[in-house]
């Protein structure tokens, strides 16, 4: 009889640690792209996570570092280099550009105009919605460093994080799924 | 099924493409009580496999599919 109850003990907290492993209904998406189409893919997937049920969190680097910067803001005390990258890397969603047939800026308002005309949401909605729907946001502070963004200059967002490869891995980690875009 | 059921709310999807009937339907359910049911109009043809996805994955039940012309009715069930 106690041997059997000792068994049970030992179940128990063997249940309780694999409990403790198993993954959360989550999705960690690495956004590493800056080009429209890809953005706009990586809001589609993380808006629909969560109408899923899912918890989301965009883990923002490089090339997609820059689409998170605001139109209206500006930010001052950058190096040379900091206001080269400024001044050539898209200033926020409305500034970036299709992977594909872009043609000097001609296919991505085509594009956009197409998009408007079917109904689906530009990335700035997305955006919006996403911040609405309680997705969180990582940005990659290594990648602002890099191309000299200041904080500043970076969107207003409920769920803003600042952060480095270890946090998102932590997310990434106990996700069901994990995507890079 | 075939006596009508009785809708506590109406959700109108029309015109809207993916990833929106989801995103709204999963907010528009939340709003009606366990037990209760929506309907929800959609005219985006990949409804008809979105939906059926997202109840299972919510744990919400669809009583009901219509589809007339290029409309897709589905009725909803409140489940979680």
């Amino acid at each position: 009889m106690q041997n059997l109850e000792e068994q049970f003990t030992k179940l128990k907290s063997q249940i309780e640690a694999l409990e403790k492993k198993a993954p959360e209904n989550k999705l960690s998406m690495i956004v590493f792209s800056g080009d429209m189409d890809k953005v706009l893919a990586s809001f589609v997937i993380a808006t629909g996570a969560v109408a899923m049920g899912m918890d989301v969190v965009m883990f923002f680097t490089f090339w997609g570092t820059p689409v998170l910067r605001d139109k209206n803001k500006s930010a001052g005390g950058k190096d040379m280099m900091g206001k080269m990258f400024g001044a050539m890397l898209p200033k926020g969603t409305c500034e970036v550009k299709l992977s594909k047939m872009n043609m000097a800026g001609m296919g991505t308002a085509m594009m956009k105009s197409l998009m408007k005309k079917k109904n689906v949401a530009s990335l700035e909605q997305m955006l919006e919605m996403a911040e609405e729907l309680g997705v969180r946001i990582f940005i990659c502070e290594m990648s602002m460093d890099l191309m000299g963004f200041k904080r500043d200059e970076m969107i207003d967002y409920a769920n803003l994080t600042y952060c480095g490869v270890a946090k998102f891995l932590e997310e990434a980690q106990n996700s069901k799924i994990q995507l890079f875009i | 099924m075939n006596e009508a059921i009785k809708v506590d709310k109406v959700l109108d999807l029309k015109g809207l493409p993916c990833p929106m009937p989801v995103v709204k339907v999963s907010k528009g359910i939340k709003e009606v009580a366990i037990g209760q049911v929506i309907e929800a109009i959609s005219t985006d043809p990949g409804s008809l496999t979105d939906f059926p996805a997202w109840a299972r994955t919510s744990g919400n039940e669809i009583l009901k599919t219509e589809q007339d012309g290029g409309m897709i009715k589905f009725y909803i069930k409140r489940n979680a």
